[in-house]
């Protein structure tokens, strides 16, 4: 097992090398004078060297890219442009807020989403089937901002339960999260459905049949555990992609998190700050699939002596 | 010939009823898309001030915007930019996708780039993709078409590189090799046709992505511009006009999610009729 977690890590290490300099290069294809284009049209001259110096645009790329490299290993992710503050600590800052969100949002997520499919797949070809099945489609078809604006105009405007925005109390966190997690809800229903009625078709399901076990048993005990391992994978992914994929949910209830940031960073042509964004979006997802895989592992001996 | 053709739609429509709804709201946003001028009530960036957030009336079938612009021919114009920026985008990625994937497949040396490059892309959600694009590239319709267009490449790609994979092992593709045919008329003539199929799945359940992450771009601004009439630009409205006139929130978005919905179920339906293994399975 510990070789096994040893080989993950080391496999995680390549993946975020290689997105460090994918980013990295790809600021660099910036058409035209990169400076004058993040500085904007009407910005002084002064302004434009001004960037090119704290970009390192005059000195050739692998210069660049090797005191990049460097600056990274200290921990030195540059200053972002508009705040002249460095952004790791813009990140720092803003990181919590992200995480707790979809750390919320996860565990709705599978609670809800993992309950429905199971639902659908016991009661296959009836009504809860259809119902839920409905549900799933609706729920990967709901645009995320939508939601977010009906729920705010009911619950906040209409009905003046839900604070509309910000960040704070428990009461903060209720549409955030219904909106954030409404598509992996949906996605875990169809996974946990489909996974289930695969393993169902499963010889040692027959078996435990044929052994006389109750039918409630041989779903509980012998289907769900089995049909539950590719679903931790679903969610670790989910969740892998929801630091960075709340960037939506958090525009429309004016969040504190990251992915507003990255809005704004965007929006400024920011360039220290996207670098800095994607740089932690990339090591979440990496490290979130580095723990599932290690889960995977501890639940399905198999994998370890693949 | 003709009924050749149209006997298995006719069973199609009958096991798949949910995919032939599907497929009747995605007929609808092609024929709203392509006719917009024709079915358009009114010109969608007439400014009336007196009609400002006027509710849905006679006037005004879904009612007006702030500036007092008509709601439904600002969707039936919507309908068009997204039809437009989906069915570009996802046709470069295909296009960029399905070519990575084959080469990745023949060319063994460059696999290993290729699929890492693509490994690279999918560590991160799509919008994050796209709005770093955003961000090299400026806002726009054309850069937003290749935003998008970067966000869905590794799908195809690596679809394409495991169905390639197999295709390429077939006697059919064996015998050319052996008949001295080019490398590319092997693989445009033997590969790509034996592999085309679950491709033109894939274009189906990729192109609801597509609108999505377009809405959501121009939605917080990063996308297509104003005044242009955009589903997820007029959803911006609602942030600062959506709690006096529920109206401008309720309608882009129900016209977005009936589109989604309908390209998503249509989808599912193409899926299983290709592999009925996978019947009412997911």
């Amino acid at each position: 097992m510990a070789r096994y977690i040893f080989g993950r890590i080391l496999m995680g290490i390549p993946i975020l090398f290689l997105v460090i300099t994918a980013v990295f290069f790809a600021f660099r294809m910036i058409p035209g004078d990169a400076a004058r284009i993040i500085a904007g049209d009407e910005a002084p001259q002064e302004r434009v060297e001004q960037i090119r110096r704290d970009l390192g645009l005059d000195r050739p790329a692998i210069v660049q890219y090797g005191s990049y490299l460097a600056n990274l290993f200290r921990g030195d992710l540059g200053t972002s442009f508009s705040s002249r503050r460095p952004v790791a600590l813009e990140l720092s800052e803003r990181y919590w807020n992200t995480f707790s969100l979809a750390l919320a949002a996860i565990t709705l997520a599978t609670i809800l989403g993992v309950g429905m499919g199971v639902i659908s797949a016991v009661f296959r070809g009836q009504p809860a089937d259809h119902i839920v099945t409905i549900l799933a489609l609706l729920g990967i078809s709901i645009p995320v901002f939508w939601l977010g604006l009906l729920m705010m105009q009911l619950f906040s405007v209409n009905l003046g339960l839900l604070p509309a925005a910000g960040y704070g109390t428990w009461r903060h966190f209720v549409m955030p999260t219904i909106t954030l997690s409404v598509f992996s809800i949906a996605f875990i229903t169809r996974m946990t459905r489909s996974s289930l009625l695969e393993t169902i078709q499963q010889d040692y399901v027959r078996t435990a049949r044929a052994k006389g076990v109750r039918e409630r048993f041989v779903l509980l005990l012998h289907s769900l555990r089995n049909a539950l391992l590719p679903v931790t994978i679903i969610v670790g992914l989910r969740f892998g992609y929801m630091v960075g994929g709340a960037v939506i949910t958090e525009e429309v209830f004016a969040w504190p998190g990251l992915g507003r940031l990255l809005i704004l960073a965007v929006a400024q042509r920011d360039i220290p700050l996207v670098q800095g964004l994607l740089l932690v979006f990339a090591a979440s997802f990496v490290l979130v699939n580095l723990l599932v895989d290690i889960f995977y592992a501890f639940l399905d001996p198999r994998i370890r002596y693949r | 010939m003709r009924r050749r053709f149209l006997v298995p739609i006719g069973r199609f429509m009958r096991e798949h009823r949910l995919a032939t709804f599907g497929a009747v709201l995605v007929l609808a946003f092609l024929v709203t898309g392509i006719f917009a001028p024709l079915l358009a009530p009114q010109d969608p960036n007439k400014i009336n001030v007196r009609a400002s957030l006027r509710p849905p009336g006679a006037e005004y079938l879904l009612g007006a915007d702030n500036n007092g612009r008509d709601i439904l021919s600002r969707i039936i114009y919507g309908a068009r930019v997204s039809l437009y920026i989906s069915s570009a985008s996802v046709g470069l990625a295909a296009l960029v996708g399905v070519s990575l994937g084959i080469f990745a497949a023949w060319y063994r040396w460059s696999r290993a780039i290729i699929m890492r490059l693509m490994d690279v892309l999918l560590a991160f959600p799509g919008i994050v993709i796209a709005l770093t694009i955003i961000a090299i590239l400026g806002r726009g319709v054309e850069n937003v078409i290749i935003a998008i267009a970067i966000v869905q490449t590794p799908q195809f790609a690596r679809l394409t590189h495991g169905l390639a994979l197999s295709a390429q092992e077939q006697t059919y593709v064996e015998a050319a090799v052996a008949g001295g045919e080019s490398d590319l008329a092997i693989l445009t003539r033997y590969v790509l046709p034996n592999i085309l199929a679950p491709i033109v799945v894939q274009i189906s359940l990729l192109i609801p992505g597509a609108i999505m992450t377009a809405a959501g771009l121009s939605f917080i601004g990063l996308g297509v511009q104003p005044p242009t009439a955009e589903w997820g630009a007029m959803l911006q409205l609602s942030l600062t006009w959506g709690r006096l006139a529920p109206h401008i929130t309720i309608f882009p978005g129900l016209a977005l999610m009936l589109v989604v919905f309908g390209f998503n179920v249509l989808g599912d339906g193409l899926r299983d009729a290709m592999d009925p293994r996978l019947q009412g399975r997911s």
